[in-house]
């Protein structure tokens, strides 16, 4: 007979028995409580156990808090009346009938319990819930199955299985049903043989576990089964390894697309260092600290320091922290994009050209702005909540993705989208790129390249508050935000090649995928380390980034 | 024609330089403390720091002010030949750390470690501390410089990167299997070559100490900077492409005096150690390298009394402001500092002197010719 | 590759050079002879930078060939080595050193031991001295011996910088647009100046102005497009066709 019709009647057998069983047990539920009940009064551990799993077998509703009870050491019995009693508070009820008996039968006895017993109980209360009727339950209860893979627990498992509808549920039951065969010594080799199978289609660190600890005396044929199933999950936990480390480096990428992708336009498109560009994170975090603060005082409070002159402008009540962000970041590029055209308008234009004065500038202007911040809002986090749409996680396979992670991502590529249509279609884009590439050319032309130069710098500087938004909702919003993330940007810009946008994406996400991956054999900060370590010598090897445009141009 | 290097302004500082390193020790050992003329230890500890910090500021300048390289990684030099001589001291102690563990430091027992780690080795002994202060910053700045100049790494791109060098050796420092006290750093320290390092009088010798390291760190300066070396550094940093095409092999220049200059930052790392008692990971922010850069541009760079003004003049504001109620607004004043040097006086304070006194200079030699040759005026002149 | 002896001083073969699909040159071969002086013109991007780039090593041809003096082959050494065998170059933009004097910028420029590791010990010999006075003559520089390079006019910066050429004693001089931005007066003594130091040197002229091009009168090629498009004669090549033709449009 070939395996597989082997198989199928086995599948066929098991089917019938249990169908069997069911038709010949339904019609006597009542009796079989009563029977399993009386196994109590012999005070024998041995009757005790048979009882208990008569109980679970009986199905009966009444059953689960006898068994509670047994657990918690609140079951009795009156062998006058040769009723079971369970102890309720201060009262004691009939386990059959649910009435009360007071005042409390004399000579009570209380049911013991040794460890063994107390396993059963385990067991039975689980196979008992395995029939519960909510589905959460059940699963909840299938997955503590398959956890403690107790051998008491098959028969509870199979006619469980048979009944279940719920295909999560009955995967669940499936795995546990196959955690407890393949354990065993005592279940039939095509059985255990067929669990392996289940166990390497679950395919998780559990169910390898499972297949690594199979007990002595485990026949040949089930180890080489079973070693082949451990090998194909490892393989393929290691492919799932992998997604998840190329998830990990996407979100970093992003972050790092987001902190860097306004110095894209300071610093690669005018050639401005601005070492304040953190501080522009920096005050787009703060930005939402203020909307959500608002937000939760229902009301925005104007007034003039130090005097009591003032206004109070109430907010509508249905205005949530839901919508913290959306009113977030229009206002953070506004802000920032102001703090920028004011700090271009006010020391960067008299030092175009001189990049070094440019660079110490601009860092002096971040230490202003950092200890602004902290002489204003103190030098302690900020806290800023995620809106409910960005809570919580959802699971692919054995990935792990967080909402969070997911909107920046997805944030930060439509800023890029955004950032990099505007530069193409619109006039102001068009009047950037040309002052940009020949600045006494697009004077000649009727460009005003001063207005220009601070819109584009104003740009720059509102992304960068954009991006401090989205990072409020990963990092701790404190005055030194913006410090933690200028390195980060100026590396991916000058590695993905300076004055170019898509060198910015590029360089971001190779940055963060290759951070990721080299985690694991490094540690984090060796990690770190390591990618700096290896940009400073890609630097060297390719001094104008990955995307250099070369030719005279930019040779001068 | 090259200038002389003992010009009366070199002549004026070291002699400066002579009288402070002979006058505040004595003023501190030789008069009571009741005295009006006393110098208290803490104080003269603290001019021991100015001073290390002076011959920073002098290794940044002899780099950006001749050459126009701008490290933003200055500080890591200094931090490591700090580490160097920390190592040293750290040794010192021997069996009277907490623990009484004769060969390994306190740090190294607590995290349970049973051998002293390989770059422990020898800096039991003195000079091979002094030797190890010199070569570990001077052999990073070769492997580095060696890169980024042959590479052709100019400008800001090399300031990003040195920037980025000692961010990465401060996360590196601040974990503890990285083997150098991690968080902590190292401190404690009990003597340095026999000596208590918080006796007053062991403190006068590291003050004198640090000033004829400062007064070497300057003739070096003088010296490489008035010969035809300086004068090739100046060249480099005018027109680097013209320098080129004229024959002068820019990389070998640059690789040299960032050498040299790290060095100088590892002495001045090494002096600082001893005198304030510890060497943490915070040496290596971005932040303190930046900072070291703003001494020299207020002092005016590209003048080597420019650098030690500004960073004793910067430092002593730190500590006036800091230590009195407007602490908070210190960095209000230092970021101020680094706007308004930068618009208003990129030529420093002594910059802007030298050049007011060149143009003079240059006005009376333009008319003494055209007195001398009048006909032989340049017909391309306007 | 094995280099041919050539007797020409500077031998251009096929040199193509190309900018992200760009081809800056395509396939240039040129020759100039030991002592000749030649005027190179072109409209924009016919590659005559681009040219000069190649000859001093700033930019490797992606093929063809640059051979020196007979036997160096220059594309594969570095500036500053090229600069050492003997070409010199002046930039289209006049390039000193600013803060150096007139005087100290001759310095450096004559030749000499180029090294880092023995320039802090260096002294000048008497020969020197007199070598920078001669050549402070030839340029008319001498009353703005001691001023800084970056006081002078821009006129004065381009004469400098012929002389730091002439002190350079190069073999080969290149010089990118000499008379741009000078006055007419200027134009007819650079002229003049160029014309004495080809006396003793080979001398490659890049130049838009055809009337200080027709003052040399010299021999002259005409670059369009990365490649050579005529030589010959000032009259000759302006009588071309297709030189017409590329620079007053189609």
């Amino acid at each position: 007979m070939s395996p597989g019709r082997r198989r199928l009647r086995a599948l066929f057998v098991a089917t019938f028995a249990v169908l069997l069983t069911l038709v010949l047990t339904s019609p006597t539920f009542a009796d079989a409580f009563d029977d399993a009940l009386a196994n109590f009064f012999t005070n024998s551990y041995a009757d005790t156990e048979v009882g208990v799993t008569a109980l679970a077998a009986a199905g009966d509703f009444r059953a689960a808090p006898v068994l509670k009870a047994l657990q918690d050491g609140k079951l009795a019995v009156d062998p006058s009346s040769r009723r079971v009693l369970i102890e309720d508070g201060v009262a004691w009820r009939d386990a059959a009938s649910g009435a009360a008996m007071s005042p409390a039968p004399a000579d009570l006895k209380r049911v013991r319990l040794n460890n063994r017993l107390r396993r059963a109980v385990d067991a039975a209360l689980g196979a008992l819930t395995l029939r519960a009727p909510d589905p959460a339950r059940r699963l909840e209860a299938a997955q503590a199955v398959f956890k403690s893979r107790d051998a008491g627990a098959l028969a509870a498992v199979d006619a469980a299985l048979a009944q279940e509808t719920d295909a999560r549920v009955k995967a669940a039951l499936a795995d546990a049903r196959a955690a407890i065969l393949i354990t065993s010594a005592e279940a039939p080799e095509a059985a255990r043989i067929e669990a392996v199978a289940v166990l390497r289609e679950r395919g998780d660190q559990s169910a390898l576990a499972l297949l690594g600890s199979l007990p002595p005396g485990t026949p040949a044929i089930l180890q080489r089964a079973a070693d082949s199933a451990a090998s194909a999950i490892r393989g393929r936990l290691q492919v799932w390894e992998a997604v998840q480390n190329a998830w990990y480096g996407l979100s970093l990428g992003s972050v790092l697309l987001l902190a860097a992708i306004g110095l894209a336009i300071t610093f690669g498109v005018m050639g401005v260092i601005n070492m304040a560009h953190g501080e522009m994170v920096m005050l787009g975090a703060y930005t939402t600290f203020v909307v959500q603060e608002a937000i939760r005082q229902k009301a925005i409070v104007l007034s003039l320091p130090g005097t009591d002159i003032g206004v109070i402008l109430p907010l509508p009540a249905a205005l949530t922290l839901d919508w913290s962000l959306p009113i977030a970041v229009p206002l953070a590029f506004v802000v920032t994009g102001l703090v920028g055209i004011l700090i271009e308008r006010s020391v960067i234009r008299f030092l175009y050209g001189r990049p070094l004065e440019t660079l110490l500038a601009t860092w002096g202007i971040s230490l202003i702005l950092q200890q602004a911040v902290r002489t204003g809002f103190g030098p302690t986090n900020k806290e800023v909540s995620n809106p409910s749409w960005m809570s919580g996680a959802f699971e692919i396979g054995q990935l792990a993705i967080t909402w969070n992670r997911l909107w920046i991502l997805c944030f930060s590529l439509a800023t890029f989208a955004l950032l990099l249509t505007m530069l193409r279609w619109t006039r102001l884009g068009l009047e950037m790129r040309a002052v940009t590439q020949n600045r006494s050319m697009a004077a000649a032309v009727g460009i005003r390249t001063a207005r220009i130069d601070a819109l584009t710098f104003g740009l720059g500087s509102g992304i960068a508050g954009i991006a401090g938004v989205a990072l409020s909702q990963i990092d701790n919003v404190s005055p030194n935000l913006g410090q933690s993330y200028i390195i980060d940007s100026f590396m991916v810009v000058v590695f993905g090649g300076v004055g170019n946008l898509w060198g910015t994406l590029v360089g971001a996400f190779t940055l963060g995928i290759a951070n990721k991956f080299l985690e694991p054999f490094a540690g984090a900060v060796l990690g770190k380390i390591a990618i700096l370590v290896l940009i400073i010598l890609f630097i060297q090897r390719r001094p104008r980034g990955l995307f250099a445009l070369k030719g005279r141009a930019v040779e001068a | 024609m090259t200038p002389r290097v003992l010009d009366p302004g070199t002549i004026a500082f070291l002699i400066i330089l002579a009288v402070a390193a002979i006058g505040v020790p004595l003023l501190n050992l030789a008069t009571q403390d009741s005295s009006a003329l006393h110098v208290p230890t803490y104080l003269m500890a603290l001019f021991g720091k100015y001073v290390c910090f002076a011959l920073l500021a002098l290794s940044i300048d002899l780099i950006w002010g001749f050459c126009g390289i701008l490290s933003l990684g200055h500080g890591a030099f200094f931090a490591l030949g700090g580490y160097a001589m920390g190592m040293y001291l750290m040794r010192q102690i021997g069996g009277r750390g907490v623990y009484g563990n004769p060969l390994l430091p306190d740090f190294m027992v607590f995290l349970n470690w049973k051998e002293l780690p390989l770059a422990w080795w020898g800096l039991s002994s003195f000079p091979y501390a002094v030797l190890m202060v010199l070569l570990v910053p001077g052999l990073l700045a070769l492997v580095f410089g060696w890169f980024a100049f042959r590479s052709r790494v100019t400008g800001v791109h090399f300031s990003i990167i040195t920037q980025a060098m000692t961010f990465a050796l401060l996360l590196a420092f601040f974990r503890n299997d990285f083997g150098f006290g991690g968080n902590n750093g190292l401190t404690d320290f009990k003597d340095i070559l026999g000596f208590n390092v918080q006796a007053d009088t062991t403190r006068a010798a590291l003050f004198a100490i640090s000033c004829v390291a400062l007064a070497l760190g300057y003739v070096v300066c003088r010296v490489l900077v008035s010969s035809k070396f300086g004068m090739v550094l100046i060249a480099i940093r005018d027109a680097e492409s013209r320098a080129r095409f004229l024959g002068y092999r820019v990389e070998s220049y640059k690789l040299a005096v960032f050498t040299i200059s790290a060095c100088m930052a590892g002495v001045a790392g090494a002096l600082y150690v001893p005198q304030v008692g510890i060497i943490n990971p915070g040496e290596f922010s971005p932040a303190n390298s930046i900072e070291a850069v703003i001494w020299v541009a207020v002092g005016g760079r590209g003048t080597l009394v420019g650098a030690v003004a500004g960073a004793i003049l910067v430092n002593y504001a730190k500590t006036t402001f800091t230590s009195g109620p407007l602490a908070p607004y210190w960095l209000f004043l230092l970021g101020g500092l680094f706007v308004g040097v930068t618009l208003w006086l990129p030529r420093g304070i002594f910059g802007t002197i030298a050049h007011w006194r060149a143009f003079r200079r240059s006005r009376l030699a333009e008319a003494d010719a055209s007195d001398a040759s009048a006909s032989a005026k340049p017909l391309a002149a306007e | 590759m094995e280099l041919r002896t050539t007797p020409t001083l500077l031998y251009l073969d096929a040199v193509s050079v190309s900018f992200d699909g760009f081809k800056a040159l395509n396939g240039l071969s040129l020759t100039i002879a030991p002592g000749e002086m030649r005027a190179i013109i072109g409209p924009n991007g016919a590659g005559k930078t681009t040219m000069m780039d190649v000859i001093t090593g700033k930019t490797r041809p992606d093929e063809g060939e640059v051979v020196f003096d007979g036997s160096h082959d220059l594309t594969t050494l570095d500036e500053a080595s090229i600069a050492v065998l003997g070409i010199g170059r002046k930039f289209q933009k006049p390039t000193v050193f600013d803060s150096h004097t007139v005087e100290d910028n001759l310095r450096l420029a004559l030749a000499g031991d180029r090294r880092a590791r023995t320039a802090v010990a260096w002294r000048e010999s008497a020969a020197a001295r007199e070598r920078i006075g001669a050549i402070l003559d030839t340029v008319r520089l001498k009353g703005a011996r001691q001023k800084l390079a970056g006081s002078l006019s821009h006129g004065q910066k381009q004469w400098l910088e012929i002389g730091m050429l002439l002190a350079q004693d190069p073999k080969l001089l290149l010089v990118d647009e000499p008379v741009a931005g000078m006055t007419d007066a200027e134009t007819h003594q650079t002229a003049e100046l160029l014309r004495t130091i080809n006396a003793e040197k080979t001398v490659v002229v890049v130049e838009h102005d055809m009337t200080f091009v027709r003052a040399l009168g010299v021999k002259v090629t005409v670059l369009h497009e990365g490649r050579v498009l005529a030589e010959g004669s000032i009259d000759q090549v302006s009588e071309n066709e297709r030189v017409v033709e590329v620079y007053l449009g189609r």
